[in-house]
């Protein structure tokens, strides 16, 4: 069984977001999964359409919250939601594809909105063999 | 709050002592009882601000003051620019200008009963509220400089809005200093089908009846009497005012080093105001003041259609225009110096007192209304600025409830069909795209909002002079 999986934080105006897996790359889809379970049920978001996301950054929390902010700007100007992420670390370079599909509002139900991804309880690092990659989203 | 940690200076006011590397003092205003229910992270970015290089006087917590990022929400703080101050857009928060405008409606409660389903239909069909939502304008990049520069001003000029609104908006509708070239395409494209959306969370269009007065004379000058009917509107910069926060963000934790600033807290992320970026973050941050006041503006103009479709001769007067997450410069009095300075207010509202220029002629004798956001099924209050408070916290005042549990836990605690239907048994309408964020801002995910405002009142930033309470939400 894969150790990977996301889960919510307590934040008292907000809520946080986690993801954990094998690889850096593994935690940074799992807490895009979160993200994206801030707005909705993941299994109502059908990853019909691929979008691709290209990032930069060598400071792995940095690049955790551009990776996160660049699919708050993607949600927000196609009018997409995502359920399916792959992604790729290398020497501060990430590469994406984010699936998903175009806002339904009756089906989807969206909860809120996501403003960004901010540096509060920001940190991405090891534990026991897994990488943790975690911050908290403003809603 | 461990309250063992604070000074007990009066009732309603609490003080940190400076202590490793705070420049000046931690002043909280609230009630023990709020203090007791303070989080211990407010305690910690009270004191981190207060860190920050060309500070003022003090850090400052409000009654409703919890955690934020840096910044707690519910902070106030000014920084000298002859003093090395900085700019912090973490101070300011990803939704610039976020706030509350207030609507005299003229309309009878027996009118409004008497209709209330048809009004929220016609509320909730004509405006757009929740993810997803566009709005009827669309911008290109001439109109978005536009509207960037001139704020309520260009609304008004564009048709969406009324002349006599300015003058009861703060800045009079157009923050000057604005600098397009500031802002990146990025989020001038996140906000070129976003203009006049309420947007979602605990953003709100809400019909309101007056049911206590507290201050009479106040009242009078404020238009408020016993069962009038106001019309309240929570909004703010939208997609616009958050991709500026995130992208200055992240430019000033870099640039930190550069400029010499050790940061307690990522988050505090500023620059100094005489620097290139700090400079370059001001005229961003002043367009996205006034594309809220834009988009409260166009709101508005909504608004007045859909009322004037239920009934057809009513007018719609502004009452005033509070903004919360600012950063502006502004005159104070220190130590008895004249001093311009730059007032941070994250999730606070300006409350400037009698007497104040900026204040238009028929509110200057009463003071600044203060407008007291709730919950759905709470009660808002409009308060008045006062002279001590310009004393006290640079005339600043609460901005709301706050929230008292996760929107998480409050979806394990609620259903939004069922909220929907307690609340329309008590005579509350709501109108909303999704039950799941309806359920997130059930009445009782928020603290006591009569707790606060009293606690402001007793504690000198504003004073109580009405009392509203629901009959219709609508919901983002």
């Amino acid at each position: 069984m894969s150790a990977a999986h996301w889960q919510h934080f307590e934040h008292e105006a907000d809520i946080g977001v986690r993801g954990t897996g094998e690889t850096l790359a593994t935690a940074f889809e799992q807490a895009a999964l979160a993200m994206s379970a801030i707005i909705t049920d993941l299994s109502a978001i059908n990853p019909a359409e691929a979008v691709t996301i290209n990032c930069e950054e060598t400071d792995n929390e940095l690049l955790l919250a551009d990776w996160l902010n660049a699919l708050v700007f993607e949600m927000s100007t196609r009018k997409m939601l995502f359920s399916r992420f792959e992604v790729s670390i290398h020497n501060g370079q990430l590469a994406a594809t984010a699936r998903g599909e175009a806002i339904d509002i009756k089906r989807h139900q969206p909860a809120v909105e996501i403003k960004g991804a901010t540096y509060t309880e920001l940190a991405v690092y090891q534990s026991q063999g897994l990488w943790i990659a975690q911050c908290v989203v403003d809603v | 709050m461990d309250i063992n940690k604070l000074q007990r200076v009066s009732d309603y006011q609490w003080r940190i002592e400076p202590a490793d590397g705070m420049h000046v003092p931690g002043l909280i205003f609230a009630s023990e009882a709020l203090i007791l229910a303070m989080d211990d992270k407010v305690y910690q970015q009270v004191s981190n601000v207060a860190r920050l290089p060309g500070i003022v006087n003090a850090s400052y917590a409000m009654p409703d003051a919890h955690w934020g990022y840096g910044f707690p929400i519910g902070g106030v703080a000014a920084f000298d620019p002859q003093q090395g101050g900085v700019i912090s857009a973490g101070g300011v928060g990803f939704d610039i200008s976020c706030g509350v405008r207030t609507l005299h409606t003229g309309l009878s409660l027996q009118q409004v009963l008497s209709k209330q389903q048809q009004l929220a239909d016609a509320l909730f069909d004509h405006i757009p509220a929740g993810l997803g939502s566009t709005g009827l304008i669309h911008l290109n990049s001439k109109e978005m400089d536009n509207m960037l520069r001139g704020g309520a001003r260009w609304a008004v000029e564009q048709g969406f809005g009324e002349p006599a609104d300015l003058e009861r908006i703060e800045e009079h509708g157009c923050m000057q200093g604005a600098d397009p070239a500031q802002i990146s395409d990025f989020a001038k494209k996140r906000q070129k089908d976003e203009m006049g959306t309420l947007g979602s969370g605990n953003h709100y269009l809400e019909v309101q009846k007056v049911v206590d007065i507290y201050d009479e004379t106040t009242a009078r000058q404020f238009g408020l009497a016993l069962n009038d009917i106001q019309i309240s509107i929570h909004c703010g910069s939208r997609g616009l005012g958050h991709q500026i926060g995130t992208e200055f963000l992240k430019s000033m934790v870099v640039a930190a080093k550069g400029h010499g600033i050790t940061l307690p807290d990522r988050e505090l992320a500023c620059a100094p105001i005489n620097s290139k970026l700090g400079q370059s973050y001001l005229g961003a941050m002043r367009g996205a003041i006034n594309c809220a006041l834009a988009n409260r503006e166009i709101v508005t103009h909504l608004t007045r259609q859909a009322v004037k479709r239920i009934f057809p001769d009513t007018r719609l007067d502004l009452l005033y225009d509070v903004s919360h997450n600012t950063c502006k410069l502004e005159q104070h009095e220190v130590n008895g110096e004249s001093k311009e300075l730059y007032v941070h207010r994250k999730g606070a509202t300006r409350a400037f007192g009698p007497g104040h220029p900026s204040l238009p002629a028929a509110l200057r004798a009463a003071g600044q209304p203060v407008l007291i956001g709730g919950t759905m099924g709470t009660a808002s209050y409009i308060l008045a600025g006062t002279e001590k408070s310009m004393q006290m916290a640079y005339g600043s005042a609460c901005h709301g409830a706050g929230r008292n549990m996760s929107r998480r836990q409050a979806t394990r605690l609620w259903r939004g069909r069922n909220v929907m239907q307690e609340l329309a048994d008590r005579g509350i309408l709501i109108r909303s795209p999704s039950l799941r964020g309806v359920a997130e801002e059930a009445p009782g995910a928020y603290k006591d909002v009569n707790d606060v405002v009293r606690a402001a009142d007793q504690a000198g930033l504003a004073r109580l002079v009405a009392k509203l309470e629901p009959l219709i939400c609508i919901k983002g």
